[in-house]
């Protein structure tokens, strides 16, 4: 269309673009400067690394990190587990109730774990499983999102791969292992990328089921390490949050290409 | 399936290793503690029970740091249901009524034992016990307690051709020096507001001050009854709502209490309300001279105390009990108090705390630590009931709704009594 | 032949069945039925109650705040993130400078947790010393207090809920798009098409199958994400921006009621369950599960 139709619609897409970074030049910002600065801005501010040193003393971020970590790692190793099976079953085997399983599967679509938090700790607590790496993963070991995913994918694997595959004699196992987990590749990528990066975040069920800093993970530490009660400080804040969001921003910034790759690869559509 | 086991017991065995590294001959004890106000509070509480068990080696305090108040009542109460070890907690001094509905607590006069002990009761200041007794028992310890004070800016005071030495002692003075520390730009923008209380986070608990000035109580001791709609209440809140509206001296609608003390220490009001707790770190930030006063009354003086009191848990051995209780002796002592007192701005929780030389000497540098024992005698007990965190929220909001308009003070106030009324009805 | 296959089956679809039954089937029977008892506290016995709690639900004022607030807040956001997702999504997929720069920016909300970023955010909607009302204030605007406001106070949650949602879905819009041919385009521009036009009357058609799939995950999110409200207003002023799924876990977590809280989470169940209706009978459910 018209130039000037471009030039709106280019100045729109950078002023936009800017705007979904301020929170996080802000966080630089506020970081970097003394406290006196969080809140005025000015070039002759000067610089510091004293919020990074204090935000450290006040919480343990190392041992949350590592807590996120663990966390994040068990759930994502049992999902793609579980989902494969699950979605192997669902996509390939025809057997009586197959309609009624999926159903099954897909409720959890709907009914995300979030809804059902004060149940779901009832279970955990009579399974005295507060507060532990398990507790908070157990209820997304399994993933019906993951499931359809795999589910879909497996479908368009050509039957006669499988077939020759039998011929080799693999068996049921071993043509999963061998045959349909490469070729879906591009899907568990996605997969992995859209469960780590919610996990990673979560904060609600973490909130409610972690107790100490024995599993707590960043999320529910940056709360408390932020909570508004104590009064906000801002440069300190900043700092704890690029401390907490640092690794996985790093990690996205190398690999961004991929990253956004292979979840527009992956046949989420 | 063998991977996924595998995987899952390494990770069980992984987080049962790291919770139970502690030797086994001593006494292990797990507190609770909320961390409400200031960051930097884990520090001081970290460094006195290292002195703690400096001092007793057969006992060691773990202390898990767990939200505000309300998170860390949920988490240690949780870890009471499901088996995890907690025989002593901070929590907030209204908690007491749910505690012991929960029968999770045991009253401090049966862990007391000879006539040291007993003295040690007696030692704190009455009105920080208001909130830790029921039943004619004790069941809260004061430890991390707060009234709410006037911060005001020295400076600021000057400007407006006042005397920073005479801080307002009434309604009256409040809202005229108010009037005179209100600075506009040339578009009738405010610029510098005279006053700021916060009407977010503990709305309720500066209520109490309020209708504690106008001599009104919100409830009885027992907790069972409120009295929220009476007319000296509402005039309490109503002078609130005219702060904003029509002395102009607060901005209208909320104020958040999270951010409030960095608008103070930005200089973008003259006056707040807030927590002693701030004490510490508005002296170390502030780039200005300040001030802190007691608040000013109307028909007479008054704050409500706040804070956090100590809980023994009744699920704990008689020899764990015994533990934590000599640890809440320890931390109440003269000395401890007034070292925490020193490091935070919360109270020394009795006389004797600002009687060592450590506040003494503090108090004759620095004279708002005492501001908040002065105001003791004028202090109040802090909104306590049973269904503490819904009657609350009745308060709270019906503070909320006058405060930005939707509601006259009256409406507002008759509509939290009556739905505190009949969820208390049971009681 | 038969029943050695189904035996196979079921023993695939059982370590995901017996999680999922386990922590989504069981707990929500257990939560319909926790609705209909009550006891005085959590020592205390529950008994039957009928439909005692539904009569407390019925007369209580936060419960329907918090669903019109509900409403609004998934009106509000939903098509805003679905709609700024596509604009991105085109302008990530033209040609113009830098757009692997703005992509990057588009998504980087994704990959921050909300509850760090809300404490940003906070200082954004500050009054008289946060950056938009210091922004204004450059323009002789005195900015409104954004979260204090009962009138704007869920709005200002919605554009934050919007900021991170929409760049994850503008992933999904990529996608699509890239998968179009652009033979299409060429062929509809040679005709003399307006942009507006080839978007009205192609793209947009084309993109149908991604709205819907995230169409469905903006609701869903309209009712899980709460995450912000912790840090900035907690659902004040009176209530004016607090929604359901906070009223449980406050219910719950903070008044120690988790009878009422059931109650709250039945009809929270049954809003779901009725847009999976919706989903599966009103919309094409060849779609979205083929």
């Amino acid at each position: 269309m018209s130039s000037w139709f471009q030039v709106f619609s280019k100045t729109s897409a950078y002023l936009l673009g800017l705007v979904w970074v301020l929170p996080l030049l802000y966080a630089f910002w506020a970081a970097f400067h003394p406290p006196e600065y969080a809140t005025q801005f000015s070039l002759t501010a000067p610089l510091t690394m004293e919020n990074f040193a204090s935000a450290w003393e006040q919480a343990p971020f190392f041992r949350y990190m590592l807590n996120t970590i663990v966390i994040t790692t068990l759930i994502l190793v049992s999902q793609l587990f579980l989902c494969t099976l699950a979605g192997y079953a669902l996509a390939r085997e025809k057997f009586a109730g197959r309609g009624f399983a999926f159903a099954l599967v897909l409720t959890q679509l709907m009914v995300m774990p979030e809804v059902l938090i004060v149940e779901n700790y009832r279970t955990l607590a009579g399974l005295e499983l507060v507060d532990t790496y398990l507790g908070v993963g157990l209820p997304y070991l399994a993933s019906a999102f993951g499931i359809f995913l795999l589910r879909q994918t497996f479908k368009t694997v050509p039957q006669e791969l499988e077939d020759a595959a039998r011929v080799e004699g693999l068996s049921g196992l071993g043509i999963i292992w061998k045959v349909f987990v490469p070729l879906a590749f591009p899907t568990y990528l996605a997969f992995s990328l859209v469960s780590v990066s919610y996990h990673w975040n979560n904060f609600l069920w973490p909130l409610v089921v972690t107790n100490t800093e024995a599993s707590r993970p960043l999320t529910v530490g940056m709360a408390i390490f932020g909570a508004p009660e104590s009064g906000v400080d801002w440069s300190v804040i900043s700092a704890g949050t690029l401390i907490a969001i640092g690794p996985l921003l790093i990690l996205f910034l190398i690999f961004q290409k991929r990253f956004i790759q292979s979840f527009m690869h992956a046949g989420i559509k | 399936m063998k991977k996924l086991t595998k995987c899952l017991s390494t990770v069980g065995i992984a987080s049962i290793l790291g919770l139970s590294s502690a030797a086994s001959a001593a006494t292990d004890l797990t507190m609770y503690y909320p961390v409400a106000v200031g960051g930097s509070l884990t520090k001081v509480v970290d460094g006195m029970v290292d002195k703690f068990e400096a001092e007793n080696p057969d006992i060691n305090v773990n202390a898990i740091y767990a939200g505000n108040y309300n998170d860390a009542r949920v988490k240690a109460l949780a870890a009471l249901q499901s088996g995890s070890p907690a025989q002593l907690s901070v929590m907030f001094s209204i908690d007491i009524h749910a505690l012991r509905n929960l029968e999770a607590i045991v009253a401090f006069d049966d862990l007391v034992s000879n006539d040291s002990e007993k003295k040690w009761l007696n030692s704190f200041y009455p009105a920080l016990m208001e909130n830790g007794k029921a039943d004619g028992k004790t069941w809260g310890i004061p430890f991390q307690r707060s009234t709410i004070v006037m911060y005001y800016n020295k400076d600021m005071f000057r400007a407006a051709g006042l005397d920073p030495e005479k801080p307002p002692t009434t309604w009256e003075e409040f809202a005229s020096m108010g009037k005179k520390l209100v600075k506009k730009d040339s578009n009738g923008a405010v610029q510098q507001w005279g006053a700021m209380i916060p009407s977010t986070g503990y709305p309720y608990w500066m209520f109490g001050a309020l209708t504690k000035q106008n001599s009104e109580v919100l409830m009885n001791q027992e907790g069972t009854e409120t009295y929220f709609d009476k007319p000296g209440v509402v005039a309490a809140l109503e002078y609130w709502q005219d702060l904003g509206n029509k002395h102009g001296i607060m901005p209208k609608g909320m104020i958040e209490w999270g951010t409030l003390r960095q608008n103070f220490l930005d200089q973008k009001t003259a006056i707040m309300w807030h927590s002693t707790g701030n004490l510490t770190t508005v002296k170390n930030k502030a780039s200005f001279d300040f001030g802190v006063a007691k608040l000013p009354g109307n028909k007479e003086l008054g704050s409500p105390t706040g804070g956090g009191n100590f809980y023994i848990f009744k699920k704990s051995s008689a020899e764990e009990k015994k533990a934590a209780f000599k640890f809440v002796k320890f931390m109440t002592s003269s000395e401890q108090s007034a070292h925490w007192s020193k490091s935070t701005g919360y109270m020394g929780v009795g006389p004797g705390a600002y009687e060592t030389e450590t506040l003494k000497a503090y108090v004759k540098t620095f004279p708002p630590a005492a501001v908040a024992r002065d105001q003791l005698t004028h202090a109040t007990a802090e909104l306590s009931t049973h269904e503490a965190g819904r009657v609350r929220k009745y308060l709270d909001d019906a503070i909320q709704a006058a405060l930005t308009g939707q509601l006259s003070a009256k409406e507002a106030l008759t509509d939290a009594q009556k739905q505190a009324k009949s969820i208390l009805r049971r009681y | 032949m038969f029943s050695r296959f189904n035996l196979k089956a079921w023993l695939l679809l059982l370590p995901a069945l017996s999680f999922l039954i386990a922590f989504t089937h069981w707990p929500t029977l257990k939560t319909i039925w926790r609705s209909f008892t009550w006891a005085k506290s959590d020592v205390a016995p529950s008994q039957f109650v009928g439909v005692e709690n539904y009569q407390i639900l019925v007369d209580d004022p936060i419960f329907w705040k918090v669903i019109e607030n509900n409403f609004w807040y998934a009106l509000g956001t939903v098509p805003t993130s679905i709609a700024l997702a596509i604009i991105m999504a085109l302008w990530v997929n033209s040609k113009i400078h830098c757009t692997s720069l703005l992509r990057l920016a588009f998504f980087t909300p994704t990959i921050l947790p909300m509850i760090t970023v809300a404490n940003i955010w906070l200082f954004f909607y500050s009054p008289n010393i946060g950056l938009f009302n210091q922004l204004l204030g450059l323009v002789g605007i005195e900015g409104p207090n954004w979260l204090g406001d009962p009138d704007i106070a869920l709005s200002s949650l919605m554009v934050m809920t919007v900021w991170k949602e929409a760049g994850f879905f503008m992933i999904f819009y990529l996608a699509a798009l890239q998968t179009l041919s652009p033979d299409l385009f060429d062929a509809a521009k040679l005709e003399g098409a307006s942009t507006w036009r080839i978007f009205r009357k192609i793209t947009f058609p084309l993109l149908m199958p991604t709205t819907l799939f995230v169409l469905i995950n903006a609701i869903l999110n309209a009712f899980k994400l709460v995450d912000h409200l912790f840090i900035l207003t907690k659902g004040g002023p009176n209530n004016e921006s607090n929604l359901l799924l906070y009223y449980i876990y406050e219910t719950a977590f903070s008044f120690l009621d988790s009878y009422y809280a059931a109650t709250l989470t039945v009809v929270m169940l049954a809003t779901l369950a009725l847009i999976a209706l919706v989903q599966i009978f009103v919309l094409d459910r060849r779609i979205h599960y083929r």
